[in-house]
């Protein structure tokens, strides 16, 4: 039995997977053979990419000029601000000074920063664990992990676990019950397989051990695909809020920021743990939908700095196991 | 003394299992905290899967709650609110079926169809975006754009044609939560379609172009012959996820269209088991959903393998 993933490469920074007489140069003009293109056809074209272009971006464009509105070019619109009209940064000096979202904001940089490093750290070594073929025990301890793509205990049994050792209301229950995907892990490992075979083993014939291999030889050159997990990992920490839900519902110190979005901009709740210091208050001075925009800013911004960076390593044929799983 | 070497990184594997185990235990040390986590968060609530057979009483834990056979099964065959869930669950996975999965298959041809590099890219790294949104973050953005007090509606009072309010309609959710899984997911979902479509020979094209063949023939005798295996694992994918459609989409939107057209068997789990303390009864409901699963996998591929194609795994 062979898995999907196992069989597909991974594509990620193929310039050391891929000798590069074998990489098909991508066509960027239109071969002789073609037919000319229809002025219709092309007109369709742009028009559907225009749209889903527009689509994607729209909705976040209008909540950025919102976010940034007065509360007069709020009035004047009525609601949510297409064309900045009157622009201030009030509502995230409010947001900011507010004890909530601050306790939130670094809850989840923590929980993230914690949660990825050590993802990372647990799935890049057992990734290279199982990655030198005709070791002892990897197909069982593969097998092993294989496994659990396929049958979880679900919900609620993980949960009694989570809660029988005593995680309940702790930080790890937000970060170990979900520390190891074996999806991303059977990534790296194919990865490692398949790249710097030459090198490893000269390394390994000038006595360098495994540890050292992983270090020096394998981590520097895969740097790609490590961004793109660590991206991953870093995205399912920062985007988590159900394990909030079940582990520290109550608590509004330990939130993280999705819970806070959750439930004073999509819930329209006011905030529990500011009644008498932040929002509550405020609420009726400033703008309180440029306030919750600000949030929704707040929950966008760390993803939109560090997506560019990773992003170009999602080329054409990048990541193709990624979906499957 | 001859040793069998598996591939060129390939160790010896003819040797006595001690000079192996000398030899290989970093690599076995280095896969441990990754088991251990497994073993932890995934091995035992496999065996804590017996409280679907028990009365589970948190006070007494698994090891002393009594025992209730097949009680749990029995009530979830006689409760409608479980069935409605299970009709849901599958109703709403029919139409994302239908809806969702041609989607990035469309993109992705299209976009394959941009000559220009810089334009590819640039298209790729904004539909890719919103997958990494959080859900919260989803449907907050659809809320202000669509919700009573979205921008839509705004516009649509300000003409005078009335309001559409979408957020709160159980008639039109099935509608609302697949668009939201357009926008948000058939971005990312081109990425393996467009991987496949570079791997097609594009001398096929030439020799089919000088053979007569326009634009659509060779669509049809190329380019989708060349996709087959991919749209079949895919489709394998979907099928045997039949029965789970997200979670936390459906979790934060429950409340606002009710739970008779948005509970599905995951939010069933969750709201019957762990908010009203019905342990054994919310891990009744999972291990049935997980047992269909595994069934339904276990069905996709097999009519996979009777179409020739891989599948998920091979045989």
């Amino acid at each position: 039995m062979t898995l999907a993933i196992e069989r597909t490469s991974t594509g990620v920074d193929s310039k050391t997977s891929v000798p590069q007489a074998v990489r098909r140069k991508r066509r960027t003009e239109r071969p002789s053979w073609e037919e000319p293109p229809t002025l219709a056809g092309e007109a369709a074209k742009g028009v559907t990419l225009g749209g889903v272009l527009l689509v994607m971006l729209v909705p976040l464009w209008i909540i950025l000029v919102t976010s940034l509105s007065t509360q007069a070019a709020i009035n004047r619109a009525g609601g949510l601000v297409i064309w900045p009209d009157g622009l201030t940064f009030e509502a995230y000096r409010v947001m900011l000074s507010d004890s909530t979202v601050r306790s939130a904001l670094i809850v989840s940089f923590g929980i993230t920063a914690v949660g990825t490093l050590l993802s990372m750290a647990v799935s890049v070594t057992c990734a290279y664990g199982l990655s030198r073929r005709g070791s002892l025990g990897h197909r069982f301890l593969l097998t092993l992990m294989i496994i659990t793509m396929f049958v979880n205990g679900g919900l609620i049994p993980t949960f009694l676990v989570v809660t029988g050792l005593g995680g309940y209301g702790q930080w790890w229950s937000l970060i170990l019950p979900s520390a190891v995907s074996v999806f991303n892990i059977l990534i790296l490992r194919q990865f490692y397989s398949t790249t710097s075979v030459d090198l490893i083993e000269a390394a390994r014939i000038d006595g360098a051990g495994d540890w050292r291999i992983l270090w020096s030889i394998v981590l520097p050159t895969s740097r790609a695909v490590t961004a793109v997990m660590a991206l991953f990992y870093g995205v399912g920490y920062w985007n988590s809020f159900f394990n909030v839900m079940l582990y520290m519902p109550t608590d509004s110190e330990k939130w993280p920021l999705q819970y806070v979005l959750l439930t004073y901009v999509n819930r329209g709740n006011g905030m529990p743990g500011s009644v008498n210091s932040g929002f509550g208050d405020q609420f009726s001075q400033t703008a309180p939908l440029a306030l919750q925009m600000a949030v929704v800013v707040l929950t966008l911004v760390p993803l939109l700095i560090v997506y560019p960076f990773v992003q170009k390593h999602f080329r054409t044929g990048v990541l193709t196991g990624a979906i499957k799983g | 003394m001859t040793t069998l070497r598996s591939g060129r990184t390939g160790r010896p594997a003819r040797l006595n299992w001690r000079i192996r185990l000398r030899r290989d235990r970093s690599l076995i040390l280095m896969t441990l905290p990754a088991v251990v986590l497994l073993l932890a968060f995934n091995y035992a609530p496999l065996f804590g899967l017996v409280t679907a057979f028990q009365e589970y009483d948190p006070l007494a834990g698994v090891w002393n709650s009594p025992w209730a056979g097949l009680y749990q099964f029995e009530r979830l065959m006689s409760d409608p609110l479980f069935w409605g869930a299970v009709r849901n669950t599958l109703y709403l996975s029919f139409v994302q079926l239908i809806l969702f999965f041609p989607v990035p298959i469309a993109l992705a041809l299209l976009l394959n169809s941009v000559l220009s590099q810089r334009v590819r890219n640039f298209i790729q790294s904004v539909v890719y975006l919103p997958h990494f949104f959080s859900w919260v973050l989803a449907i907050t953005i659809f809320q202000q754009m669509l919700g009573g007090a979205g921008a839509v509606n705004h516009f649509l009072r300000n003409n005078d044609i009335g309001t559409w309010d979408v957020m709160t309609n159980p008639d039109t959710f099935a509608l609302l939560v697949t668009s939201q899984v357009i926008w948000k997911e058939a971005g990312w979902g081109i990425i393996v379609f467009l991987a496949a479509l570079a791997a097609i020979n594009t001398d096929l094209y030439e020799a089919a172009a000088a053979d007569g063949a326009g634009r659509w023939r060779r669509l049809w005798h190329i380019t989708l012959p060349g996709l087959r295996a991919v749209i079949v694992l895919m489709l394998v994918l979907r099928l045997g996820n039949a029965l789970t459609v997200g979670f936390e989409q459906f979790l934060i939107q429950r409340n606002a269209v009710g739970h008779d057209t948005a509970e599905v068997l995951d939010t069933f789990s969750f709201y019957y088991g762990i908010a009203t303390n019905d342990y054994s009864y919310g891990a009744a409901a999972g291990l049935f959903k997980s047992v269909i699963s595994l069934l339904l996998i276990w069905g996709a591929n097999k009519l996979a393998h009777a179409f020739g194609e891989d599948g998920l795994y091979r045989k």
